[in-house]
Parts: C-alpha cells; structure tokens; sequence
C-alpha cells in the first residue's frame, strides 16, 4: 500500500511518500495511524494529535473507522487552507 | 455551460479568463470575478508556499463546481488555483462564474470559494520577512473554524 503525506505531516514524518506492507489485523484508518506510531518517534509525533490528522483514501475524504480493504493509496494531511 | 478548472503555478489573467466565459455567449448578463491574493500583513509575510494533493486538488473543485451547477444555472465557470511560492501582491485563486443574471452568479462563486477553502487539499505555509516574529512551529496555515461556518450555512439556506 501507498501512503502520502503533506504539509507538515510529511515535515514530521520525513517523508513525502513510501510503500508499506500492512500487518495483518490492520482494518481501518484509526488501525493505520496506530500501527504507524509504531514506527519511531517521527511518526509518534506527526500524528500525536489525531484531531488534526485528516485521511484519504485512494483521493476519497476518509473518517477514522473507514475500512482499508481495496485501497491502494493512502494520504495523510492537515485540514485544507487553501483558496 | 464552460467550466474550466486548472491548478497551475503560472499567473492568470482575469480578463482573459473573462472573456472566454462571454465571447459567442451574449446570453450571460452577469459575470463575477473573485481574486484571493497573497497579503503580507503590514509587512509580516515574505511569500506563501501553495502545496496541492495532485489528482485529488482537481477532483474535489470537479466535485464542488458539480454542486453549483445543481443549485444555479450556469453559462460559464472557471477556477484557476496556483501553487508553488507566491509574493505579496500576487493572485493566489481565481473564480469567474457567469450566468443571465446576477444573483447566481453572486452566490455559485462564494458557494465554490468556501467550499473550495474547507474541501479542496491545498495547504498554506508561511514565509516571514524575518524570523523573529510569531510564527507556527513550522509556518503552516491553521485552519480557520470561520472556514467550516462559511460552509455550515450553505446547508441551511435554502435552495435558489
């Protein structure tokens, strides 16, 4: 699976995309960032304050339950302050 | 009904982008132009770096410029969103709708910028003229709860 990151979600994770081999058992978005934070300190601390974490799934606005299977890219981002 | 939709680091030019709403159209009585630009506040800002999620940027103004046409008849719509670094002074987002009367017209282009604000995923980092002053951890724009009101009252009014 594809994950992207922007704004200063890809500045803390360090990244702007990677590919990912999920472990079994990971179900939902809210399942992703958790296994995520896992990963290192780096990750620990883009997504340490979930209220400002927004997800899409395969360019679809996602919430936190929203089931994975059949995604092929996921993005993770701030909410939007464009325009 | 024209739409035109482009996310692009040049320029526009809204006279351009005008006329190509209303040329061989003389159906449209009313054209509205909004202009979002990069302020500096009282000389604060160096320049505002525009990030975009590609694909999903251009898939959500498709979306939101479907909606307007839902609500209000339309001859023409186009939406111009830059990216990359932008200077005080310069454009940051144009939207030009045009229709036979103004009211549509009016309404369908703030309907799309605040839908456009809350929906489409840009995001805003700022440069300051210098360090020292206050500025986020890391220059990112916050979110504007004002944003998510602007778009709550679209839900209650009524359609046009």
């Amino acid at each position: 699976m594809k994950i992207i990151y922007f704004a200063w979600v890809r500045e803390r994770t360090g990244r702007s995309q990677e590919e990912v081999d999920l472990p079994a058992g990971i179900e939902t978005v809210a399942g992703l960032i958790g296994w995520l934070k896992t990963r290192g300190p780096e990750f620990e601390h883009a997504f340490e304050n979930e209220r400002f974490i927004r997800a899409a799934l395969d360019q679809q606005m996602a919430s936190n339950d929203t089931p994975l299977a059949g995604t092929s890219e996921v993005a993770f981002f701030p909410p939007m302050t464009g325009g | 009904m024209i739409l035109k939709i482009c996310i692009q680091p040049d320029d526009f030019d809204t006279a351009i982008e005008c006329a190509r709403l209303t040329e061989g159209n003389k159906n449209v009585g009313a054209l509205v132009t909004f202009t979002g630009l990069c302020r500096d506040d009282d000389g604060r800002l160096a320049a505002l770096e525009l990030e975009h999620y590609p694909g999903m940027a251009e898939a959500e103004i498709q979306a939101i410029a479907e909606q307007v046409q839902v609500r209000w008849p339309l001859d023409g719509l186009t939406v111009i969103h830059r990216i990359g670094n932008i200077k005080p002074g310069e454009n940051i987002v144009l939207v030009v709708t045009a229709s036979r009367h103004r009211r549509a017209a009016f309404e369908a282009a703030e309907f799309l910028m605040d839908f456009l604000k809350t929906n489409a995923p840009f995001w805003k980092k700022e440069h300051l003229a210098d360090n020292s002053g206050a500025q986020s951890e890391t220059g990112w724009v916050s979110a504007n709860d004002a944003d998510d009101d602007a778009i709550a009252r679209w839900r209650t009014s009524k359609k046009t």
